[in-house]
């Protein structure tokens, strides 16, 4: 998955909405397919969105923004996203969070300078038996240590 | 030669694509031909990547493996046997039914699946009626495995008896508690088992559309379960006309957006509707008034993927099974900061202490136990000293816990018990959906007044007390209802992590 952003086209984007308005409850599908389109819901798509569903704008904001993977601008080309949950927490995710962020630079929700890596936290990605655990896009990693978050850094180029 | 790689997402997270690669390699190396099968796991995550050789007939397993073991894997000199994986004292020691075929199978293979027992449960209740199929759930005891423990066929006659145009089952998979990987393991390992689950359910209520709501965090078991779902289609188990029985049932599965809350069956039909994921009040309940407005199941992952084996061998053989009013199996988890790591399907009755102690061999660090926090970040702190507590839905609640998904999280004498306090208020402040003032407000109080006990100010001990009862009391989910068990397990247990700052101060 990689997050530069081709520039918004009404038309593509009213294709993606129109394969998914036959459904019920169309509009978390909707906004996964702009958001695996276009990295982002970009702002144009908004009236495209609220006409087809017939919704309000209000309606629509208080969707995109009550979810945590929604995101109004594009991340950087890499998400990696950090179990800070309990069981993670047992083995030492505290530590490896603080360290990465350190690191980059940056905090929580941040993207490095260069657009390489933007930093979210996670609530538990089920790999709770072999923790710390972290995604790189959608690739997971288990029993994550420095000299592993160090390598995994350099690849992406943060 | 026939090799078992798994492909389930705790396995790649260790490398199993790697090691995967690296057998094909050898074997390509010595003009061996592999056959090679990327199963579910067998869930000793310790163990993983578990590389398997059937040797005539009989898996013999290798790990933790490594790339550089391949080759001594292929030649048989591998210092990392384990011997058949079957006669492990891990697998001898289970009672797997709902996960009997997971690690075994490969997931995606129907004639697998049908080859160790799926689809006679669904052929058992296509013969039956309606009312036969919910009595058979009902007697079975099966009670929601999501956390709540109600009983699953109490729920089905509900919506069994609602009239309406058209019903829905809905499989909650947005399993999001810590120390909770039952539900993705089962989804990546042995997908049909929870198709053929809906299809019961669906049959049994008069629903003939389902949906899995299934969290975004778990991209693995999405793309597992979407080419399940085609699969069946394309074999005619799920479509109009359901193994030729006449019958109609299809499902979609469904991607979360990364909000906890909606693992609340009412937020999550919120969300299924393409709403925000706010709580709605019960009554109505969703049995009735579900998922656009029609009679809806709302059922866990693990409560519907144990219905296929219910109706293969019958609901007296899985009632036979548990303690109490707690029948059949628990799918432990086992997780956290400890030795042996993983998923122990067990009938209820089973001691906490057995579990931590004797099967995953206390902690990964060697340091003693200090708490287990069992089911999930909204379950109490067990102490050692309540170790005697046996799983069951009303040991735990006696005990002053919950048992949850059962999921238990292990931490050693490291863990900072008042830290672990703050972070379950900074949690469901993050979490929560915003609808009823004592979560919303209350979690973000309760982080600041932490935050005072830390800082030495004892007289905001109390006030923590009284803000967790108006919490418990005044909240409309569990999510700001049984925020207070962590909290209040970590007070009361470990008095001595909320008074060390205190002395410092002085």
């Amino acid at each position: 998955m990689t997050l530069s952003a081709p520039a918004p086209d009404l038309d593509d984007m009213r294709a993606i909405i129109a394969q998914h308005t036959g459904l019920e409850g169309p509009l978390l599908p909707i906004l996964h397919a702009l958001q695996d389109s276009f990295g982002h819901i970009p702002d144009v798509a908004m009236p495209l969105i609220t006409e087809a569903l017939n919704i309000s704008r209000a309606e629509l904001h208080g969707v995109i923004s009550f979810y945590h993977d929604f995101r109004d601008t594009p991340a950087g080309r890499h998400v990696l996203k950090i179990c800070r949950a309990e069981a993670c927490q047992a083995v030492g995710a505290d530590a490896l969070a603080e360290a990465a962020l350190r690191k980059l630079g940056i905090d929580w929700h941040g993207t490095t300078p260069n657009g390489a890596v933007t930093v979210e936290p996670v609530y538990c990605l089920g790999l709770c038996a072999c923790g710390p655990a972290l995604m790189l896009d959608d690739k997971v990693m288990g029993r994550v240590d420095g000299a592993k978050l160090d390598t995994l850094l350099a690849e992406v180029g943060a | 030669m026939k090799i078992y790689v798994p492909a389930d997402s705790a396995a790649l997270a260790l490398g199993a694509d790697d090691v995967a690669a690296a057998i094909m390699a050898q074997a390509h190396a010595r003009g061996v031909s592999v056959d090679l099968v990327r199963n579910g796991t067998r869930g000793m995550i310790w163990l993983e990547p578990l590389v398997e050789v059937e040797v005539e007939g009989v898996r013999h397993g290798f790990g933790p493996a490594t790339v550089d073991d391949a080759g001594t894997i292929l030649d048989g000199t591998s210092a990392k046997a384990l011997g058949p994986v079957d006669e492990l004292d891990w697998m001898q020691r289970q009672t797997r039914l709902t996960f009997a075929r997971c690690g075994i199978i490969d997931p995606l293979s129907l004639k697998d699946y049908q080859a160790h027992g799926g689809l006679a449960g669904l052929k058992r209740a296509i013969a039956m009626n309606s009312t036969e199929i919910v009595e058979e759930v009902t007697t079975s005891g099966l009670r929601g495995r999501g956390g709540a423990g109600f009983p699953t066929g109490i729920k089905w006659n509900t919506v069994r008896q609602a009239q309406a145009a058209q019903k829905y089952i809905v499989c909650n998979a947005d399993e999001g508690d810590s120390g909770t990987f039952a539900d993705r393991m089962i989804m990546e390992g042995d997908p049909f088992t929870l198709i053929e689950g809906m299809i019961i359910a669906g049959l049994g209520v008069g629903a003939t559309r389902g949906y899995v709501y299934l969290r975004s965090e778990y991209p693995d078991a999405i793309s597992v379960m979407t080419r399940a779902v085609e699969i069946a289609r394309a074999a005619g188990v799920l479509g109009p006309d359901v193994l030729r029985s006449g019958r109609a049932f299809d499902l979609e599965i469904r991607k979360g957006a990364g909000a906890y809350v909606c693992g609340e069956e009412t937020s999550l039909l919120n969300s299924l509707e393409g709403k925000r994921g706010v709580v709605r009040a019960k009554p109505p309940l969703p049995a009735l008034q579900g998922f656009l407005g029609q009679p809806t199941v709302v059922n866990n992952v693990i409560s519907l993927a144990t219905v296929p084996v219910i109706f293969e061998k019958g609901a007296q053989f899985y009632a036979d099974f548990g303690l109490g009013r707690s029948r059949g199996t628990v799918t432990l988890q086992i997780a956290g900061n400890v030795a042996r790591g993983g998923l122990f399907e067990t009938a209820f009755g089973m001691s906490l202490g057995a579990v931590v102690t004797d099967i995953a061999g206390g902690t990964a660090s060697g340091r003693p136990v200090k708490a287990v926090q069992v089911g999930g970040p909204l379950g109490a702190y067990m102490p050692v000293s309540e170790f005697d507590t046996a799983l069951g839905y009303e040991e735990f609640d006696a005990a002053g816990g919950l048992i949850g998904h059962a999921g238990l999280v292990v931490f050693d004498d490291s863990a900072d018990m008042l830290r672990m306090a703050r972070f379950a208020m900074e949690f469901c402040a993050v979490e929560s959906c915003g609808k009823c003032t004592p979560c919303r407000i209350g979690a973000v109080r309760g982080v600041e007044t932490i935050d005072r006990i830390a800082a030495g100010d004892g007289t905001a001990i109390p006030l923590l007390t009284d803000l967790c009862e108006t919490m418990k009391d005044g909240s409309l989910c569990a999510l700001g209802g049984f925020t207070p068990f962590p909290v209040m397990s970590a007070l009361t247990h470990f008095p001595d992590d909320f008074a060390r700052m205190k002395e410092a101060a002085e």
